[in-house]
C-alpha cells in the first residue's frame, strides 16, 4: 500500500525557484504555505510581496498577491485589511525593506495593532542588489558598502526589530526564529502557525522574523553560512518569543 | 444626471467629503495639512456613521500605499491632501497608474514651492497634469472652479477613476476648500456600491475556486515592461478622445482676446470679462474643467478667430505651456498670473490683461 507522507503544500505552486542554490527564501515559503494549508486560509489569503530577493514571492504561492514599492507593504496590507477584514493578510519582508526604508510602516502598522501577519526575513544584507550593508549587517561583517567590515561608529549597532517592536504598549505577538537547521526549523514552523492563528482569530497584529543564510552574498557555502548564521546572528538576535498577546 | 437635493450652505472641503461618501465611496485614508484638514476632520465623524473605515496614517506617503491595497481589493478609495503632502504621495500615485488602479486624491493646492504658505495657488499644475511621479502616466485632474462644481467633479472623478482604472484627482485650491457657498449635493436612487464594478475580475480578494489575482508593477522582461506602456498609453489616448470638459463664455464670434483659465481664477476672470465688455473690448474665455485631458483642439478652434490669448493662472505660468501647445503658433499667447498666496482682485486681472492687450496692438 502507498502512503503519501510528504507532498508540496496546496499554497505553493510548481514554479521553479530563482533564489540561490543554499537560500532559505524557499523554506520559509514552503513554512508559510504548510501553515496556510493546515489553518485552512489559502482561498482567503492574500501576501504582499516586498522589494527585495523575495519581490517574485508571488510567483511561488497559490493565493491572490499584491506587490509593494521598497518598505511599503505594512502599509498595503493595512489599506486591504482594514476594508476586507475576512481576509488573511500577510507580508513578506527583508531586512533593506522591513528595517531601514520600510522602518515608519512598520513601526505604525504594529503601534496601530493591525490584525496583519509580518514573515520578516532577517539574513544581515542586501541581498538582491548584490551583498550592500543591511540595518542588520553585524559588527565587522564585510558588505561592498562597508569592505572594511561594519564599524558601528559610523553606521551605528545592527537593528533588533523583534525587541524594538516588543516595547509597543499594543497588543501583539513578535517571536524571532531561525532556518538554518531542520531543528530550528520545525520550531520556527510552530510560532508561524500561531501567528498566523491569531490573525485567523482576529486577535492581534503579528511579526515573526527569521533569521535566514545568504551563501551568495556571505561568500560562504551554505554549510558554512549555517554554521556563520548560529555562531555570529543567534547571539546578536536571540531566539524566542518576545510578545505575546495579552491573555495568552 | 442624478437629482439635486435642497440648498444648503458648505464649506468647501466638507463638501468634497460628502460628494466622495454619496459617490459610495466607504474607505478614506488621510494625514492632516493645512488648508485640508476639514475633510479628514468631517470623514473621521462621517465615516462610522455610513459604515466606512477612515484611517489616519503615519505619513502620506504610507496613505499613498494604504489607497493602493485597499484599491487592490476592489473598493473605493479616496484620499486628500494639500501640495506637499501630495509631492510625499507621488510615489504611491505612479504606482497605483502602474497597477491601474481605481484612486480618487483631492489636492488643495497651497501655495509653494517648499513649505510655501497655506493661501490658495495653482502652482501644482504641472505635477498633477504631467504625471507626477517617475514614469511615463497620466492622472486625470479635474479642476472645479465652485463649491457646487467640486461637489459634481468629486462625482465625475470616481466615475472615471473606476471606468479607466486610473488615479482622478480633484485639483482645487484653498480658496475652493476655505470658502462657504450654496451648493445642491446630488441625491442618487440607490446608493452606489462601495465597490468598483467589475472588480471580481481582478482584485485580490482570495483565490476562492480560482487562478492567482495578481496586482503588481514590476516587470524585468523588457518586452513585458514596454508593452505594458504600450497598455497605459492607448488608455490615456481614449481618455483625450472622450473625458474632455470645458465651458466657454462669450466665444462665438472674432475676440479682440481668449482667456484662458481654471479654478479659482476662472471665477475671477468672469468678472473682468464683463469689465473688458464695458470697456468696449471683445473677450471670451475658455474654462477648462478637466486639465487632463486639456482642451486642446477646442482651445486650437478658438485661437483662431482670436487676436491674442492669455493664459491666467494663480502660478509663476504653468498652464500657458499647455496653450502654447494647442494654439501651435495660430495667435500670440501671453501669460498674466500672481504667485500662489496673493489672489488678484478683478481690477488687477482687467488691468493686466488691458496692459497686455496695448503691448501686442489690439488696443492704442
Amino acid at each position: 500500500m502507498k502512503v503519501t507522507i510528504f507532498k508540496r503544500p496546496e499554497s505553493l505552486t510548481t514554479a521553479i525557484t530563482h533564489y540561490c542554490p543554499g537560500c532559505t527564501h524557499g523554506v520559509i515559503h514552503r513554512l508559510i504555505a504548510e501553515c496556510l494549508d493546515e489553518l485552512g486560509l489559502r482561498e482567503k489569503t492574500v501576501g504582499i510581496a516586498p522589494v527585495g530577493c523575495a519581490v517574485l514571492a508571488y510567483n511561488y504561492f497559490n493565493t491572490d498577491f499584491q506587490e509593494a514599492a521598497h518598505g511599503r507593504a505594512p502599509a498595503m496590507a493595512t489599506g486591504l485589511k482594514r476594508t476586507r477584514p475576512d481576509l488573511i493578510v500577510f507580508t513578506y519582508q527583508g531586512d533593506g525593506d522591513l528595517a531601514s526604508i520600510g522602518t515608519n510602516e512598520i513601526l505604525h502598522a504594529a503601534n496601530r495593532g493591525e490584525k496583519i501577519t509580518v514573515v520578516f526575513v532577517n539574513n544581515a544584507i542586501y541581498g538582491m542588489t548584490g551583498g550592500q550593508l543591511a540595518p542588520t549587517t553585524l559588527p565587522m561583517q564585510v558588505t561592498t558598502t562597508c569592505p572594511r567590515g561594519r564599524d558601528v561608529k559610523l553606521t551605528g549597532w545592527p537593528l533588533r526589530v523583534a525587541e524594538l517592536l516588543a516595547t509597543l504598549k499594543t497588543p501583539g505577538y513578535v517571536a524571532r526564529v531561525s532556518v538554518h537547521d531542520p531543528k530550528f526549523t520545525i520550531e520556527a514552523k510552530k510560532v508561524l502557525k500561531k501567528a498566523f492563528k491569531f490573525q485567523k482569530e482576529g486577535r492581534c497584529f503579528s511579526l515573526v522574523e527569521f533569521l535566514s543564510i545568504c551563501p551568495t552574498n556571505w561568500g560562504l557555502t551554505p554549510s558554512e553560512a549555517s554554521a556563520w548564521l548560529e555562531k555570529n546572528m543567534i547571539p546578536y538576535f536571540p531566539l524566542g518569543e518576545m510578545k505575546l498577546p495579552e491573555e495568552f | 444626471m442624478n437629482e439635486r437635493g435642497q440648498k444648503i450652505l458648505m464649506k468647501g472641503n466638507e463638501a468634497i467629503a460628502e460628494a466622495a461618501i454619496i459617490a459610495g465611496c466607504r474607505a478614506y485614508f488621510c494625514y492632516p495639512i493645512t488648508p485640508q484638514t476639514e475633510i479628514a476632520e468631517y470623514m473621521a465623524r462621517r465615516m462610522p456613521e455610513v459604515g466606512g473605515v477612515f484611517l489616519q496614517g503615519e505619513s502620506e506617503l504610507a496613505v499613498s500605499y494604504m489607497l493602493f491595497g485597499a484599491s487592490a481589493g476592489g473598493v473605493k478609495v479616496f484620499t486628500s491632501s494639500s501640495s506637499p503632502g501630495i509631492s510625499l504621495m507621488q510615489e504611491g500615485i505612479s504606482y497605483i497608474a502602474a497597477a491601474q488602479l481605481p484612486v480618487v486624491i483631492a489636492n488643495i493646492i497651497r501655495n509653494g514651492p517648499g513649505l510655501g504658505g497655506i493661501l490658495p495657488a495653482q502652482s501644482d499644475y504641472f505635477q498633477a497634469v504631467k504625471g507626477g511621479g517617475h514614469g511615463d502616466y497620466r492622472c486625470i485632474v479635474l479642476g472645479p472652479s465652485t463649491i457646487q462644481e467640486a461637489v459634481d467633479l468629486m462625482i465625475l472623478a470616481f466615475e472615471l477613476a473606476e471606468k479607466y482604472r486610473n488615479p482622478a484627482m480633484l485639483l482645487a485650491d484653498g480658496m475652493i476648500g476655505q470658502m462657504m457657498e450654496p451648493v445642491e449635493l446630488p441625491v442618487f436612487e440607490s446608493t452606489p456600491p462601495p465597490t468598483v464594478k467589475g472588480h471580481e475580475e481582478w482584485a485580490t480578494i482570495g483565490a476562492k475556486g480560482r487562478k492567482q489575482h495578481l496586482i503588481k508593477t514590476l516587470y524585468l522582461d523588457p518586452v513585458s515592461a514596454y508593452n505594458l506602456n504600450l497598455i497605459l498609453n492607448e488608455k490615456y489616448r481614449k481618455i483625450e478622445e472622450n473625458e474632455c470638459r470645458f465651458e466657454e463664455i462669450d466665444t462665438s464670434s472674432k475676440m479682440d482676446v481668449l482667456i484662458v483659465s481654471y479654478g479659482t481664477m476662472a471665477r475671477i476672470c468672469k468678472t473682468s470679462l464683463t469689465m473688458l465688455a464695458q470697456n468696449g473690448i471683445k473677450a471670451g474665455m475658455l474654462r477648462p474643467i478637466t486639465l487632463y485631458p486639456f482642451p486642446i483642439l477646442k482651445i486650437r478652434e478658438l485661437a483662431e478667430r482670436a487676436k491674442v490669448v492669455v493664459s491666467v493662472e494663480l502660478s509663476m505660468g504653468q498652464m500657458v505651456e499647455d496653450v502654447e501647445r494647442a494654439v501651435q503658433g495660430k495667435a500670440p499667447v501671453r501669460f498674466y498670473g500672481s504667485a500662489g498666496g496673493l489672489v488678484p482682485n478683478p481690477d488687477q486681472v482687467t488691468e493686466g490683461l488691458m496692459k497686455i492687450l496695448k503691448e501686442e496692438g489690439v488696443l492704442r
